[in-house]
């Protein structure tokens, strides 16, 4: 049985803000139906009572004191941006017409 | 003078440090070699010439002015696209990327400025680090030099592949499931991954922010450790940077040298040396294993049970994580913006450019992380490769009462084709199917070149404790120390 079906799929990519095409579909619906299958392995292994590790470092809360260093210009942090305006990045429109009027 | 781009780092240092050469000849003499060669290997995404001369005169005029300089000063570094560079083009092998001019260095970056390397340029790599043979790069792939018609490995193929093709003697890599190791391994050249934290990550572009680790490539172990110990150390730019100094790695490469492992206890993964390498690259393995026993290793066979669910974590987990990073790029403060015609909404937008921007392993690994991390689903992929994640690390830790090191072949198989593996992503994966454990423990890792097979280079992997990175440069330097380093036919 497939893991994962194209619709799903479809529904993954809109939650991933992936504008995909038909063909692309086709092809990921597949593949991802492969590797999901290869992946649920882990479910072989008996780990009810083992505690989950995010993270291999044992470090929590690091503080520094609050001290003003020297940062980017308003004019380097918007050198890369697509659209800027004002010393602010400029987005294309959040809300819909009919909300916005 | 014989040619400075076959001689090593600690060579091309020790010539510039007394005079007999100068940085600026250094860097021509690698310019002019990228040149002749590049457009065969493409190793680079972005050569600098301009600013790795200016680099080099700086060094020659502190030299001049009797400034003390570093070890490394005057030796050209080439650096994996994937960490920022202030004013140089920095793509992550995407174009989403295209044509953005990072406005601050990584903290790897200016380290290696203030040690006075030269960097000569920007590295080619899979898009995001997503890949093992750098045919995923949105540039077009890289050519490993030992057989132009084979991938380099990945994602770092282009950094192990300026050092096999004698562009650069150092290079700058990120090992996230072994994209150090693994494009070492089949380009003859070393390749360490720090200890997870013992390199920062301020700067470098996040894949997988839990595994990310930039490390050191070079053609000698000596070498390796000598960039280790410029780059490495506390960052208080990143919260996962561990609060410790490295431990003396170039002291433990240049106590390998002398070839003694008296008293070395080394552990043969089991679950490693099945049925699942090629039968060359066992027996290169198995010829190196033998000779680190004559060197007086004592050498024993380790079970390490959970290791044969890393794979499957790892692609659970490395996408989850990509999937949340990758939401960074939404087409409003950097890179690219597809689609902006003042009709179409925010959301619009973002999905048009993220669908133009990202290449389809990046588009399978977000998609596969959102799928894993969503409700219904999340026990049993991500929360479920957490916990095995748990038991890989015990695994680890009771392999390491035993022994000191880890040792393995670094990858199953010799450099394959191109092409060979790009219609089945699955197939690629079992690339890094050595080295990813070490990931998911945190511990250091280092490929460093064991034989040849098929005329191909095979590479050994040596495995330490978390924070024990020296242990792993003695073994390494021990093992080249015996069986020399190995070259690749004439380009």
């Amino acid at each position: 049985m497939a893991a994962i079906s194209r619709e799903e799929v479809a529904h993954l990519a809109r939650l991933s803000r992936l504008a995909v095409t038909e063909e692309e579909l086709d092809m990921f619906a597949g593949q991802l139906d492969v590797i999901l299958q290869a992946v649920a392995q882990v479910g072989e292994v008996a780990a009810a009572d083992i505690p989950p590790t995010s993270h291999s470092v044992p470090l929590t809360n690091i503080f520094r004191e609050d001290v003003v260093t020297p940062c980017l210009t308003p004019q380097e942090a918007l050198s890369g941006a697509p659209d800027a305006e004002d010393q602010r990045f400029r987005v294309p429109r959040i809300l819909s017409e009919d909300v916005a009027s | 003078m014989s040619d400075l781009t076959r001689m090593t780092a600690s060579e091309i240092a020790s010539l510039v440090a007394g005079g007999e050469t100068s940085a600026v000849e250094v860097t021509r003499a690698h310019l002019d070699r990228i040149a002749a060669v590049d457009d065969r290997v493409h190793a680079f995404l972005h050569v600098d010439t301009d600013g790795a001369l200016a680099a080099a005169r700086s060094v020659d005029e502190r030299r001049a002015a009797g400034e003390e300089l570093g070890p490394l000063a005057g030796v050209p570094v080439a650096v994996k696209d994937v960490l920022a560079t202030r004013g140089v083009p920095t793509t992550v092998g995407s174009k989403i990327l295209e044509g953005w001019r990072p406005p601050y260095d990584a903290t790897i970056v200016q380290r290696l400025r203030e040690a006075g390397t030269v960097m000569l340029g920007k590295t080619n790599m899979d898009e995001f680090a997503m890949g093992s043979s750098t045919e995923y790069s949105a540039y077009g792939p890289t050519h490993n030099p030992w057989d132009l018609s084979r991938i380099p490995g990945g994602s770092g193929g282009g950094s192990a592949a300026a050092l096999a093709a004698y562009e650069a003697p150092l290079a700058i890599g990120s090992d996230t499931g072994g994209s150090i190791r693994q494009p070492g391994a089949v380009t003859g050249t070393v390749g360490a991954k720090p200890t997870y934290g013992g390199t920062s990550r301020y700067g470098l572009v996040a894949f997988s922010s839990s595994l990310d680790t930039p490390g050191p490539c070079a053609r000698t172990v000596l070498d390796a450790a000598l960039l280790h110990q410029v780059i490495g150390g506390h960052d208080p730019r990143d919260s996962t940077s561990i609060p410790q100094p490295v431990p003396d790695v170039v002291a433990a490469a240049k106590l390998g040298a002398t070839g003694d492992l008296t008293g070395v206890r080394l552990g043969i993964v089991s679950e490693f040396v099945g049925e699942g390498a090629e039968p060359g690259v066992m027996a290169a393995f198995r010829e190196s294993v033998d000779a680190l026993a004559k060197l007086g290793a004592e050498i024993v066979e380790v079970s390490c049970p959970t290791f044969a669910y890393a794979l499957p974590a790892y692609y659970l987990i490395a996408p989850s994580e990509c999937s949340s990073n990758l939401a960074r790029f939404d087409g409003v403060r950097f890179g690219l913006r597809v689609g902006d015609d003042g009709n179409r909404s925010l959301e619009e937008v973002m999905s048009l450019t993220r669908e133009t921007g990202f290449g389809p392993e990046v588009k399978r690994r977000i998609m596969i992380g959102t799928y894993a991390l969503s409700s219904g689903y999340y026990d049993a992929y991500y929360g479920q490769a957490q916990k095995v994640r748990t038991l890989i690390t015990r695994d680890f830790t009771a392999a390491f009462e035993r022994v000191d090191a880890l040792i393995s072949p670094t990858t199953p198989s010799v450099a394959f084709p191109m092409g060979a593996r790009t219609a089945d992503p699955y197939q690629m994966y079992l690339a890094d199917l050595y080295t990813i454990p070490a990931n998911l423990y945190g511990g250091p890792g280092i490929s460093v070149p064991c034989g040849i097979s098929e005329g191909l280079p095979v590479g050994l992997q040596v495995m330490a404790p978390t924070m024990a990175d020296d242990r792993m440069y003695r073994v390494a330097a021990a093992l080249e120390s015996a069986i020399g380093t190995f070259t690749p036919p004439a380009l």
